[in-house]
């Protein structure tokens, strides 16, 4: 029965077939590459095994220079070498790059915590995503709101 | 350009188990490869892209910069003060070149 079926599929009905799933397939990657870079990005990172917690990231609500946004991040950590943050990343989802920082913690630190200035293009949302030494991940994120653009565009 | 200088703030002592504060800052353009000079040409991308700091020769923080960080670009960060040791930090720059700064601290 299902083979006979398969026969009458024309030639013309394939081609038209594999002509709407390539399209489809290219609109949703459009779709899809814009708004999402730095959730990609942490979907990469993290292989899909984040947790939304609420992490102390300090951004200001409305920056009025994109230029010099200052950021700083505080996570509650004994740092101890049994319990310790290994990685913080730092992504921003509507610059040119989502990537915005990387920093590597040791135990010697005593506390989890840094501060930088960072770049922001538009407003946007930046996202704070910290790697345990156990594997864990966790995240939170902040919207920005800008009113002169930082990239030089 | 103006030249490339770095800068750092580290307490001269510190209390055993105190948790200090290190505040750097390295003047640098951080050219992101996006911005345009006068002519309406392309600068191109140039950055601090590594920030390393060591303890007594053993390495206690890093960061990787990326173009998303602003000019002159700024770092603070938190130290737990056990023995008296030497900071060592270095800056890593796109064409190579490497900006070194050297601070001692007294714990007592």
């Amino acid at each position: 029965m299902k083979q006979q079926k398969m026969k009458i599929i024309s030639r013309r009905n394939v081609l038209f077939l594999m002509g709407s799933v390539a399209s489809s397939a290219l609109f949703t990657k459009f779709a899809m590459a814009k708004p999402n870079l730095a959730l990609q990005r942490i979907k990469e990172i993290s292989k899909s095994k984040v947790e939304e917690v609420d992490l102390f990231l300090d951004v200001p609500e409305i920056a009025e220079n994109g230029n010099q946004v200052k950021v700083s991040f505080d996570i509650d950590s004994p740092m101890t070498k049994d319990d310790f943050v290994r990685t913080v990343y730092l992504l921003a989802d509507g610059n040119p790059a989502p990537n915005v920082a990387k920093f590597s913690f040791t135990t010697d630190m005593g506390a989890c915590s840094a501060t930088t200035r960072m770049r922001l293009s538009k407003t946007q949302n930046v996202y704070l995503l910290a790697e345990y030494n156990n594997g864990k991940f966790a995240m939170t994120k902040s919207k920005v709101k800008v009113t002169i653009g930082g990239c030089g565009g | 350009m103006s030249k490339i200088k770095p800068r750092g703030k580290v307490p001269k002592k510190a209390a055993i188990d105190e948790i200090i504060e290190i505040k750097t800052l390295i003047r640098h353009p951080m050219h992101s490869g996006r911005m345009k000079d006068k002519d309406g040409k392309n600068i191109p991308k140039r950055i601090i892209n590594k920030f390393l700091v060591k303890f007594n020769g053993k390495q206690v923080f890093g960061m990787d910069l990326e173009p998303s960080i602003s000019t002159n670009p700024y770092i603070a960060f938190p130290f737990k003060a056990k023995v008296s040791g030497t900071f060592d930090f270095e800056w890593t720059d796109d064409n190579g070149e490497k900006y070194t700064m050297s601070r001692k601290m007294d714990v007592s």
